[in-house]
């Protein structure tokens, strides 16, 4: 237990360093900036119309507060690292006042519950069906699985979305393709929001799942294909273990550790798919957001959605981290 | 290392095929350097013709035609890939061979910043070099980006192979003889880890390109070089599939696709090539 503990203190100090690196990398980019956010602002507004030289001074001088650039750039950082603390990263400008962190936060659930769903169902799918292959090496169903998987785990998340997007959009119409939930049907929890949500995720979901099975089904099968000319193995066999019992409890169980490391290393790669999944889908979520605010010029929101998605990655990478050790008892003994 | 090619195309089929669709790509590619026509020009050709016997790809609703604008899409995708590969392969080597020979807290420190960078979602940041750079944001500058991005996992697999390396004999020969630490690490251990630089190179490139096909389509990098991705971008700025110019979309996709299971294979191969125990079932030994 006491070994545990210490194992879970310095996962946390680790987590504290990926936080504050990712919230670093992206504070350093954000002003690299060639171009002021502020005189990108007054060139939009003063483009509209015309106004006064003092006018355009003193917005200038609001905006430079606003943005907290009237200090020198180190400040700046302690300021930024200050208020991360209290995930306050100003106001947004496409929605102002509201908040950037407002934002993040109705956009959030969406993202996650998306992510956390098609995540734990192509895990499990990949894994078991990939441990099965790995097993049962001469099964034709099996083999063109894998054949299958060959096929697509390659292909970019874009390019499925995009393929489920022109077939259900255009030849067979019968999912909905854009959207979080039917227009008609108020946010609210009832079991109509409810049915329509996971209606309106089918899709999204589906383009997950599927780019995301074929990694899992064909390391679980290389792994297991390796387990299973161990001489424990074939023990069991001999001594008329059930086989079902062999491939659950003996070889995949002992195969899923590995597969949960990288699960938790592959995390901020499948967060990066679901951005870009949500954007193609109009899913309402941080991805979607992400987009409109870089799209808008909202260096506040796009900034805050950075930051929020290092600290949602690295929180996820933890937890995993210390379920390990429940799983592998070689771990806790270390 | 002819031997290895031999012994690859005869035993392994994926092998084969990964290197038959990589070299018919790039072939394509390289015809981009003979091409009669400019890619950054737009209306040079009858705009919306299906494929056929003049337009081979067919051509775009900008009245480009899609044969030579590909080749060049191609040309700088697989380009752009290639030096993301081969950046952070540097990167990953120095890493990886200075923790697995150095040790102690050299190791420590290195593993640290690696299990770093593994953790920070990359497609965010890279939104937001996007966001600051705009159309300051060329190839070369994306590429470097993303190869401070791309080294960890890689670093992580060659510190793991250096790491048996170290206590071997011909290293400790190496030592006595007074090798410095980094003809060492150059001369004796990177040999070893070749293998796995060829392999991750491709795995590499997928996710690159992965990557950059993704940002292009949302219209984040320049989006007046043809690569795949601005290709993309530009067909669904003309509703492509709306007006019914699905040779636009369609083509693109199915060769980068091709392209994608092709590096795949390639990258499995070689990991399996590298794996003895596989390579010897393969083999039927």
């Amino acid at each position: 237990m006491k070994a545990y503990l210490l194992f879970a203190l310095k996962r946390f100090i680790q987590l504290l360093a990926v936080i504050f690196a990712g919230c670093s990398i992206a504070f350093v980019v954000s002003h690299l900036s060639p171009i002021s956010p502020v005189e990108s602002i007054i060139g939009r507004v003063s483009g509209q119309s015309s106004y006064s030289p003092e006018a355009i001074k003193s917005l200038r001088d609001t905006l430079t507060e606003l943005f907290g650039l009237n200090v020198p750039l180190h400040e700046q950082y302690f300021n930024f690292l200050r208020r991360l603390l209290a995930f306050d990263f100003g106001p947004s400008l496409m929605a102002f006042p509201r908040p950037a962190m407002e934002l993040v936060m109705l956009a959030m659930p969406w993202t996650f519950g998306l992510l956390m769903v098609s995540t734990v169902l192509t895990w499990l799918i990949g894994n078991v069906t990939g441990g099965l292959a790995g097993y049962y090496q001469n099964s034709k169903i099996l083999k063109t699985l894998g054949i299958l998987a060959i096929a697509v785990q390659p292909i970019p998340y874009y390019i499925v979305a995009f393929l489920l997007v022109i077939i259900f959009g255009f030849f067979w119409p019968v999912l909905p393709i854009s959207g979080g939930f039917a227009m008609n049907v108020r946010p609210a929890w009832t079991p109509e929001f409810i049915l329509s949500v996971l209606h309106y995720s089918i899709l999204p979901a589906a383009s997950l799942v599927i780019v995301g099975i074929g990694t899992w089904f064909l390391g679980m099968r290389a792994l297991v294909s390796n387990i299973v000319t161990e001489d424990y193995v074939t023990f069991a066999e001999l001594g008329g273990v059930r086989r079902n019992r062999i491939v659950f409890s003996y070889v995949i169980r002992n195969a899923m550790v590995p597969q949960l490391t990288s699960l938790a290393m592959t995390l901020g790669g499948i967060f990066s798919g679901t951005i870009i999944t949500e954007q193609v889908f109009g899913y309402p979520g941080l991805g979607s957001l992400l987009v409109t605010a870089v799209n808008a010029g909202d260096s506040a929101t796009t900034l805050a959605v950075s930051c929020i998605a290092v600290i949602a990655v690295a929180s996820a990478i933890f937890i995993i981290d210390l379920v390990h050790p429940l799983i592998d008892p070689r771990v806790r003994a270390e | 290392m002819f031997a290895v090619l031999r012994d690859l195309v005869r035993y392994n089929i994926e092998f084969t095929i990964g290197a038959i669709l990589v070299a018919l790509i790039v072939t394509f590619a390289c015809l981009s350097f003979f091409s009669p026509v400019d890619p950054t020009q737009v209306y040079l050709a009858i705009p919306d013709q299906p494929p056929g016997a003049q337009y081979w790809f067919g051509s775009n609703s900008r009245g480009q035609d899609m044969f030579w604008q590909l080749s060049f899409a191609f040309r700088n995708t697989l380009t752009f890939g290639l030096t993301v590969a081969l950046l952070s392969r540097i990167l990953s080597i120095g890493v990886g061979l200075a923790a697995g020979y150095l040790g102690g807290w050299v190791d420590r420190v290195l593993m640290f910043i690696n299990d770093i960078f593994v953790a920070i979602p990359i497609f965010p940041i890279l939104i937001l070099f996007y966001f600051v750079m705009r159309s300051n944001l060329n190839g070369f500058t994306l590429a470097l980006v993303m190869a401070c991005f791309g080294w960890p996992y890689d670093a992580r697999l060659i510190r793991s192979v250096t790491l048996g390396l170290r206590h071997r004999e011909f290293t400790r020969q190496a030592v006595f003889a007074g090798m410095s630490p980094v003809k060492i690490m150059l001369q004796e251990h990177l040999p070893y880890v070749m293998p796995i630089i060829f392999a991750t190179t491709m795995a590499n490139m997928i996710w690159s390109i992965g990557l950059e096909v993704t940002l292009a389509v949302l219209g984040f990098t320049n989006i007046n070089i043809p690569t795949v991705g601005t290709t993309l971008y530009w067909a669904n700025n003309h509703s492509a599939m709306v007006v019914g110019v699905w040779w636009w979309i369609l083509i693109p996709v199915i060769i980068v696709v091709l392209l994608f299971i092709g590096l795949f294979l390639l990258a499995v191969s070689l990991n399996e090539y590298i794996d003895p125990r596989s390579r010897l079932r393969r083999m039927g030994a």
